[in-house]
């Protein structure tokens, strides 16, 4: 047992160090990221006061919202179609594909998808490369996690749960909406709020589709990251991990309860 | 279900990777062919004059300069080690949290998961922050008198293997912890019995029933780290011309979209086997864990 706590110890050590670091030095006074020089949290305030990085995340929190409502609704679809269709054509392909997107490098995906919205440039209606491209780009990545999410959990799910409400009278309609629907919410939830945050997350993918004019919060962070250390980061850091725990631990704590509830 | 609900269902979805997924390869394939041009786009097209006029000049180009070759080596060569350094800390801690009691496995599974709501860009930041010369564990070290001067951790290959080893390890825990969990302790009761001592009973029943999950972790951190971009390009140097950084280069700096192109072509079939296992131990891994 104790060699077990001391992995457990020192893994968690490595993986919320560095975490760590970054909550601790946010409230550093100092414009130096390495020395402790007091408290202060006067980079925030300079965080909120940066209009770039103000509206870079701004855009950014429109593209997720819409691109993880996409992929939620596209996702679905293709978890259904995966659990309960049966072999139907080009299953293969297509089921094919969806696990593709998860596992391509970035680079392939967005330099791919760069090269045909470039060439669908010249279609009359297109909306051309910007904010549009980003969330269409998202919203392929995110409906394949959505996809896996949905699919794994329709196949461990009762079946016979559907058979007796349809025994009882109900019609397909129904059924849906009162058994299957409330079954699989928690997937649909959990699966919106990974493709939100893969979304928030990607600055490969934005880089190469986007357009002059849309530029996203990860771009202006990891451009600031190439150029060093910057206590403004730090402080915008802060709060994405906190933001990002509480959403977690309030989605854990809903579910344990729904969990309590249906005992 | 009726016919019409029935091909919605796949069609809707289906129609969308085709346009944003299945298009996008068909592009790539073509411009790879073509040539760079000052022009926009950036390339010749693929039939002028009523006749085919593409060729494999950007595979040839990738075949003699040996820069894409060292590119494609040392991105294999990083990507084997942080999956080795994954496997070391990850397998362990994937056999930690098995031990456990139940009610604590999923709360300690959350927190392995946990750092992925942090955005990934964050945590490679990080390590800037702790790895430079001037950084926390430089200053540190040296104002305990441990060393003399700064301490340059990065850039370097050693900081590009550790950031996709920080990065990528959940990728590794979760799969094991998914096999582990489901050996049957009556085969462990039934080695002890027997006789056999703890180290004997690992050696021959948990690990190799652990194999299957320890093939997909590797998977799941091998194949996104070969294509790694964000980690080389700010824990890297110069000298760590990995793939994924070479065609971002050739892309976003040198605007050779055919040469980047041809090289996300070559670096497809690279992985075209690996991701396709990957795939079937994508949904076992997910069923295991939900």
């Amino acid at each position: 047992m104790s060699l077990r706590l001391l992995i457990l110890g020192l893994v968690f050590a490595f993986l919320y160090g560095p975490i760590l670091w970054i909550v601790v030095f946010s409230f550093n006074e100092g414009r130096l990221v390495t020395l402790w020089s007091g408290f202060s949290t006067r980079w925030y305030g300079e965080l909120l006061r940066n209009q770039r990085l103000m509206d870079a995340a701004g855009l950014s929190l429109v593209i997720a919202a819409i691109s993880a409502t996409l992929a939620t609704i596209l996702g679905s679809l293709s978890g259904f179609a995966l659990a309960r269709l049966g072999r139907f054509r080009g299953r293969l392909l297509f089921a094919g594909a969806l696990g593709a997107v998860l596992t391509l490098p970035e680079v392939i995906l967005g330099l791919a998808q760069l090269l045909a919205f470039v060439a669908l440039d010249d279609l009359p209606g297109w909306p051309g490369r910007g904010a549009a491209t980003i969330v269409a780009a998202h919203a392929t990545l995110g409906m394949a996690y959505v996809a896996l999410v949905v699919q794994a959990r329709l196949s461990d799910f009762d079946r016979s749960l559907e058979e007796a409400a349809l025994d009882l009278g109900a019609t397909p309609a129904t059924v849906f909406l009162t058994v299957t629907l409330p079954l699989i919410l928690p997937a649909l939830g959990g699966g919106w709020l990974i493709a939100f945050m893969l979304s928030l997350d990607d600055v490969v993918l934005a880089s190469f589709v986007s357009g002059p004019g849309a530029t996203t919060l990860p771009m202006v962070v990891f451009s600031s990251a190439r150029l060093g250390l910057n206590p403004q980061i730090n402080a915008l850091a802060t709060l994405m991990v906190g933001i990002g725990a509480l959403a977690v631990l309030s989605a854990v704590w809903l579910l344990g309860r729904r969990q309590e509830l249906s005992r | 279900m009726s016919g019409l609900l029935r091909r919605l269902l796949v069609g809707v979805p289906a129609t969308w990777l085709l346009l944003f997924f299945g298009l996008p390869f068909a592009f790539i394939l073509k411009v790879a062919l073509s040539q760079a041009v000052v022009a926009q786009p950036p390339f010749t097209p693929l039939f002028a004059d009523g006749r085919f006029q593409g060729s494999l000049a950007n595979f040839a180009l990738l075949a003699e300069d040996d820069l894409y070759l060292d590119a494609i080596l040392a991105s294999l060569r990083l990507a084997a080690t942080a999956t080795v350094a994954c496997l070391a800390l990850g397998y362990p801690m994937a056999w930690a949290i098995a031990g456990t009691k139940r009610r604590w496995r999923a709360p300690l599974l959350a927190l392995v998961a946990l750092p992925f709501v942090t955005s990934f860009l964050i945590r490679v930041y990080a390590w800037i922050g702790l790895l430079r010369p001037t950084g926390f564990l430089s200053e540190t070290l040296q104002s305990l008198g441990l060393i003399d001067g700064p301490l340059a951790l990065m850039p370097s290959d050693v900081a590009v293997a550790l950031g996709m080893t920080y990065t990528y390890l959940p990728f590794m825990v979760l799969p094991i912890y998914a096999s582990l969990e489901k050996i049957d302790p009556v085969l462990a009761f039934a080695a002890a019995d027997l006789g056999a001592r703890p180290g004997r009973v690992f050696w021959s029943i948990t690990l190799p029933l652990s194999l299957p999950g320890v093939l997909a972790g590797s998977l799941f951190v091998f194949v996104p780290s070969v294509g790694e971009f964000v980690v080389p390009e700010l824990l890297g140097g110069p000298g760590t011309p990995m793939i994924g950084k070479v065609i971002w280069q050739e892309f976003f700096n040198n605007r050779d979209w055919p040469l980047a192109s041809a090289l996300a072509v070559v670096l497809l079939a690279l992985l075209a086997w690996p991701i396709a296992r990957a795939q079937r131990a994508e949904t076992a891994t997910a069923r295991g864990l939900s």
